[in-house]
C-alpha cells in the first residue's frame, strides 16, 4: 500500500530543523518524511481491525515533528519509523464510516484497565504508553507498532473506533478528532466557572476556531474574546460564536474594554477568567498569563515546545497554568461522555464547511504540508489527505 | 506690505504643487485648465514691542475698566491660559501667553493681590508636561507658582471642584471650574491662531466639565456648524455664546486678553513651505529636494521628532483686552484680515495635504482619527459662506495614515479605532451607542486626571469635528495611506494622486474641477 513514513534518520531531522529555523520552504522536503509505495504493516494482534482510510488531517503536531520543532520530551514516547496521521476518517470492512481515538491506551496494549480509566487518555499514570505489546507511542501516528492515517489502510483497536453519524459528511467527520481536542480544552477552561465567564482564545487556526465553537456550545452565556492573526480567522471566530474578535496585538485592550480594568504595561489589571492558548509560543503564553485575571486559568491547548516565558506574572497573579492533551471521558453536568460524542454535537451545532479548506492525494504530500504550514497566510484552516480515490 | 492670498488657476506651465504627507512632502501636478490653488496671504508684520502693546491693552481695555482698577488686595484672582493645543507649531520663546501672564502678575503685585491662581484651560485635552508649561509661561512664573500649588491644570473630572453657574434658555448647563466660578476676577490669556478660537469658547470649553461640553461637542452641533471658522454660522459657537451669556450674567467678572499671531510658521530650512511654488528660488528647490530626500530615508519617529521640535517664528499682530465679546470681535477682524481669501464658486474636488500635526498631537503621533479630524474637521472648515467643494463632491487628502497611536497621550483613541470604528463610522450612531461608555471609563478618567492622556471621550469629539465634512462629501480619498486603516475610517485608499482622481471620477465625472487648499499656512476661503 501507499503510505507516508517518518524515518529514523537523525541527519534528515537535523536538516529539517535547520530549514525550519531558516524559514526554508523546502525544509519539509528535506525532512524525515518519505512516500513508500509498497508499504506493509502488520496488525499488532488479531483483535485489531483493518480500515480503509478516507480522509486524514494534517495537525500542527505533525508539522512540528516533520519540521524538527517538536519537544525533545517526546523522544522516549514515540518509536520510529512510523506512519503519521491521527485525524482519521476511515471505512471498516463492513462499510461503516468510523473515526478513531488515536490514543494508545491500556486496551490497545493488552494491559489491564485501571478502575479510573474509561477512555484511552484517562487516568493518572501514563506508564502504560511505553508498555504492553506495542512499542512506545502516545498515539496512532506516533508509534511504529500502530499505523497512522497517512496511508491507504491502517489498523485500529476496537476500543479506538467511533462510528460516524449518517448525517455527517466526510468533511465534517474528519474534524471530529481535532474538535474533540477543543472540547476537552474548553471543558478544562470552564471548570468551576459558574457565572457567565469571560473567556479568551488565542490563535484561530483549526483548533482555535474549534475551541471557540466548543466554548460557545457549552456556555451560551459566556463572553468570548478571540484573538487571531488573519482576517478570515477573525471572521470564522465570529461565525462560530466569539463576541469580540481582535488581532493578537489588540487582545489586552479588548479585554480591558470588556472588564473596565486598567492596562498596566502590556498587561491588564484584571482580565479573562480563563484563557485558552491555541498557539503555545512564548509570546502567546506570556500574553495569556498577563491578560488572565489574578487567580484565573490559562489552558495550553496548542502544543508548546521549549519556550522562554517570564513566569513572574504567573507567580504574582497566582495563575493556574494547565495543559489540555487530546480527549477522554468528560463529565458535563454529571453525565459522562467521550469527548468525541461532544465533538459530534459541537460540529452539528456550528456548521462550518469551510473548516476543511483543502485536500490532497498522498502523492502531493509536499504541497499538502506546505499548504498546512502556511494555512493562515493562505486563508485556510484544516488541510487533509484525501484517499477516497486511492482505495 | 505682505501680498494678500489669492487663487491661482493651474495651466500647463504651473509647476507641481507641494503637498504635506504627514512627516513627508510630495509634489503633485494638478490637471491644467480645471484646477486652482488657493494660496494664503504672506505673513503680516508683527508688533514692534509686544510687551508695550500688552500693557497698553490692559490699561486701555475695550468696554471695561483698566485691569488695575479691577484689582484689590483681598480679592481672588485667577488667570487662565490656553493650553498646548496652541500654537501649532509652538512659538519661539517667549510665548505670548508668558508675556500676558507676567504683565497681569505685575499689575496684581502692584495692587497687593496675593490670592492668585494660574489654571491651564485644557478642557478635556491632556495635561501639559512640565516642559510645556515652562515653554508657555516661562520658568519664572512656573517656579513661583507651581511649588505652592497655585499653578495647576483644569480637571474636568474633579467634581468637587466644579460648579454650575446656570442654564441657558436652551437647557444647556454651564458647569465650570469652581475656583474660576468663585473668583472675583478671571483673566484669560489667549493666543488666537484661527477664527474658531477665543471669545467665550476660551472659558466655556477650557474650564468646563464633560456635561457642559457635551451640549455643543456633539454630532448635531458639528454637522450644523457652517463653518468652525465663522462663529455667526456655527451651531457650536451659538451654543457657546449662549453659555457665555450665562457666564456674563451669573459668573465671575472676566477680563479677556486676546492676541493674534501671523502665519510665519516655519523657519529655515522649512521656509520654502510657505512660498509659492513658481517663486521657489534655486535655493528653495535645493532645500525642498534635500529635505524631502532626507525625510524619505528617515524613520518616521525621527522625522516626527524633527518636526515637533520646530519653533515657529510667529510674530504677534494684535493684542486686545477687556470685555470678552468686544475683544473677540476685534480679534476676529484681525484674524480675517490675515486669513481671508476671496474665492469664486465651488469645485467638484478639494485636495489637501495633511501635515504631521493637529491641535491634539503636539509632541505626539498623528493617529488615524486625528488625520480625519485635521482633514475634515479643520481644513475642510477653512471657509466662510460655502465650502470650497460642492455638496456631494470628493475630498482628497494625502497622508500615510499609519495605524499608530501614542498610548500615553491617546489611550482611548486606540480603543476607539479598534472597537467603535469597527462598529460604525457614523457620528450620530456612535454618540448614542458608545460615547458614554468611553466618557465614564474609570481607567481613562485616571489617565486623564493623573497622567498626560486626553479624556476618554476625546476621540469622539475629534471624530465629530469632521462630521460636517463627512456628511458634505460623497467620497473621501486618502492618497498614500495604509489601505486597511483608511478603510476603517470609512474612506477610500489610493496609491497616487492620479489614482485618486480616477476613483473620484466615479462620483464627479471624468473632467472634474479641482481646488487645492495650499497648506501651509492658514487661510479662510470666502467662497461666493
Amino acid at each position: 500500500m501507499k503510505a507516508l513514513r517518518i524515518l529514523d534518520r537523525d541527519r534528515r531531522f537535523a536538516a529539517s530543523r535547520l530549514g525550519s529555523v531558516l524559514g526554508s520552504p523546502n525544509a519539509r522536503g528535506r525532512g524525515p518524511l518519505s512516500l513508500d509505495t509498497s508499504a506493509h504493516h502488520q496488525a499488532p494482534t488479531s483483535e485489531w481491525q483493518e480500515l480503509e482510510v478516507m480522509l486524514s488531517g494534517i495537525c500542527g503536531s505533525d508539522l512540528a515533528l516533520i519540521e524538527g520543532r517538536a519537544s525533545a520530551y517526546f523522544d522516549p514516547w514515540v518509536t520510529m519509523p512510523f506512519i503519521p496521521g491521527h485525524e482519521v476518517l476511515a471505512r471498516t470492512a463492513e462499510g461503516h464510516r468510523v473515526v478513531i481515538d488515536p490514543v494508545l491506551g491500556h486496551q490497545c496494549r493488552g494491559l489491564p484497565v485501571p478502575d479510573d480509566v474509561t477512555a484511552a487518555a484517562d487516568g493518572h499514570d501514563y506508564s502504560h504508553m511505553v508498555a504492553g505489546h506495542l512499542e512506545p507511542g502516545i498515539q496512532a501516528g506516533f508509534c511504529c507498532s500502530a499505523g497512522g492515517g497517512w496511508a491507504e489502510r491502517m489498523w485500529a483497536h476496537p476500543s479506538q473506533i467511533h462510528f460516524v453519524p449518517e448525517s455527517f459528511t466526510d468533511e465534517q467527520a474528519v474534524l471530529i478528532e481535532p474538535v474533540a481536542g477543543a472540547v476537552h480544552a474548553a471543558l478544562i477552561a470552564l471548570r468551576s466557572r459558574d457565572e457567565a465567564p469571560l473567556l479568551s482564545v488565542i490563535g484561530l487556526g483549526t483548533i482555535g476556531i474549534s475551541t471557540v465553537a466548543a466554548l460557545r456550545h457549552f456556555r451560551p452565556d459566556a463572553r468570548i474574546v478571540a484573538a487571531g492573526r488573519y482576517p478570515h480567522q477573525l471572521e470564522a471566530a465570529r461565525q462560530v460564536g466569539a463576541d469580540v474578535v481582535t488581532r493578537f496585538d489588540g487582545l489586552a485592550r479588548a479585554l480591558r474594554r470588556l472588564t473596565g480594568t486598567a492596562m498596566i504595561g502590556p498587561d491588564t489589571g484584571g482580565g479573562a477568567d480563563s484563557t485558552l492558548d491555541c498557539v503555545g509560543s512564548g509570546d502567546t503564553l506570556r500574553t495569556s498569563i498577563g491578560t488572565t485575571r489574578p487567580r484565573g486559568r490559562v489552558v495550553a491547548v496548542g502544543m508548546p515546545a521549549e519556550v522562554t516565558v517570564d513566569l513572574a506574572p504567573l507567580w504574582h497573579r497566582e495563575t493556574e497554568l494547565v495543559g489540555a492533551y487530546t480527549y477522554g471521558t468528560e463529565d458535563v453536568a454529571g453525565v459522562r461522555r467521550h469527548s468525541f460524542e461532544h465533538a459530534i454535537d459541537v460540529i452539528s451545532s456550528f456548521p462550518s464547511p469551510w473548516l476543511l479548506s483543502a485536500t490532497y492525494p498522498l502523492d502531493r504530500h509536499r504541497d499538502a504540508l506546505a499548504h498546512a504550514a502556511t494555512a493562515g497566510r493562505r486563508g485556510a484552516f484544516k488541510i487533509a489527505f484525501d484517499l477516497r480515490e486511492e482505495n | 506690505m505682505p501680498r494678500p492670498g489669492f487663487v491661482l488657476d493651474v495651466d500647463r506651465s504651473t509647476p507641481p504643487m507641494l503637498f504635506w504627507h504627514g512627516e513627508r512632502f510630495s509634489l503633485e501636478r494638478l490637471p491644467a485648465d480645471r484646477s486652482r490653488v488657493v494660496y494664503p496671504a504672506e505673513p503680516h508684520p508683527g508688533l514692534r514691542d509686544v510687551r508695550a502693546e500688552i500693557r497698553r491693552a490692559i490699561a486701555e481695555p475695550l468696554d471695561s475698566e483698566p485691569l488695575s482698577e479691577l484689582l484689590r488686595p483681598d480679592m481672588k484672582l485667577t488667570i487662565c491660559f490656553d493650553d498646548v493645543s496652541l500654537s501649532l507649531p509652538k512659538m519661539r520663546r517667549p510665548d505670548v501667553r508668558q508675556l500676558i501672564v507676567e504683565a497681569v502678575l505685575t499689575e496684581a503685585a502692584a495692587a497687593g493681590v496675593d490670592d492668585v491662581h494660574l489654571i491651564a484651560a485644557l478642557g478635556l485635552h491632556r495635561r501639559m508636561h512640565d516642559h510645556e508649561l515652562r515653554h508657555v509661561l516661562g520658568d519664572r512664573v512656573v517656579d513661583s507658582f507651581a511649588s505652592s500649588g497655585h499653578l495647576y491644570q483644569h480637571d474636568a473630572e474633579d467634581h468637587e471642584n466644579l460648579t454650575v453657574i446656570g442654564t441657558t434658555d436652551h437647557g444647556e448647563v454651564v458647569e465650570i471650574n469652581r475656583r474660576v466660578a468663585e473668583s472675583d476676577l478671571v483673566v484669560y490669556a489667549n493666543v488666537n491662531q484661527v477664527a474658531m478660537d477665543g471669545g467665550w469658547k476660551s472659558l466655556v470649553t477650557g474650564v468646563a466639565s464633560y456635561r457642559c461640553l457635551s451640549h455643543h461637542h456633539n454630532p448635531q452641533s458639528l454637522e450644523n456648524t457652517r463653518s468652525l471658522m465663522d462663529r455667526h454660522h456655527s451651531a457650536l459657537h451659538h451654543s457657546i455664546w449662549r453659555m457665555g451669556s450665562v457666564l456674563r450674567d451669573h459668573g465671575p467678572r472676566v477680563f479677556q486678553i486676546e492676541t493674534t499671531i501671523n502665519t510665519d510658521a516655519f523657519p529655515s530650512p522649512f521656509d520654502f513651505l510657505s512660498k509659492r511654488e513658481w517663486e521657489w528660488t534655486a535655493r528653495d528647490r535645493a532645500s525642498y529636494f534635500a529635505t524631502s530626500k532626507s525625510l524619505d530615508r528617515t524613520p518616521t519617529r525621527i522625522s516626527r521628532r524633527i518636526f515637533h521640535s520646530i519653533k515657529a517664528p510667529y510674530a504677534v499682530t494684535g493684542v486686545n483686552a477687556g470685555f470678552t465679546e468686544t475683544v473677540h470681535e476685534r480679534t476676529l477682524a484681525e484674524v480675517y484680515r490675515q486669513h481671508v481669501v476671496e474665492v469664486e464658486g465651488q469645485t467638484d474636488i478639494l485636495t489637501m495635504g495633511i501635515p504631521f500635526i493637529c491641535p491634539y498631537n503636539p509632541d505626539s503621533v498623528m493617529n488615524p482619527i486625528l488625520v480625519m479630524c485635521m482633514g475634515l474637521g479643520y481644513m475642510f472648515n477653512m471657509y466662510r459662506g460655502r465650502p470650497l467643494v460642492r455638496e456631494g463632491g470628493v475630498i482628497i487628502m494625502t497622508h500615510p495614515t499609519y495605524r499608530e497611536f501614542d498610548p500615553a497621550h491617546h489611550p482611548s483613541y486606540i480603543d476607539f479605532f479598534d472597537e467603535v470604528l469597527a462598529d460604525t463610522t457614523d457620528p450620530h450612531e456612535m454618540s448614542v451607542k458608545w460615547e458614554r461608555k468611553y466618557a465614564e471609563d474609570e481607567w481613562y478618567r485616571h489617565l486623564y486626571r493623573t497622567q498626560n492622556a486626553y479624556h476618554g471621550v476625546h476621540p469622539f469629539y475629534a471624530w465629530y469635528w469632521g462630521a460636517h465634512g463627512r456628511a458634505w462629501a460623497s467620497r473621501v480619498i486618502i492618497v498614500g495611506g495604509h489601505p486597511d486603516t483608511v478603510r476603517r475610517l470609512g474612506f477610500t485608499p489610493a496609491s497616487t494622486m492620479t489614482d485618486a482622481f480616477e476613483l473620484a471620477s466615479d462620483v464627479v465625472g471624468p473632467r472634474p474641477t479641482i481646488t487645492h487648499l495650499h497648506v501651509p499656512s492658514v487661510l479662510v476661503a470666502d467662497v461666493r
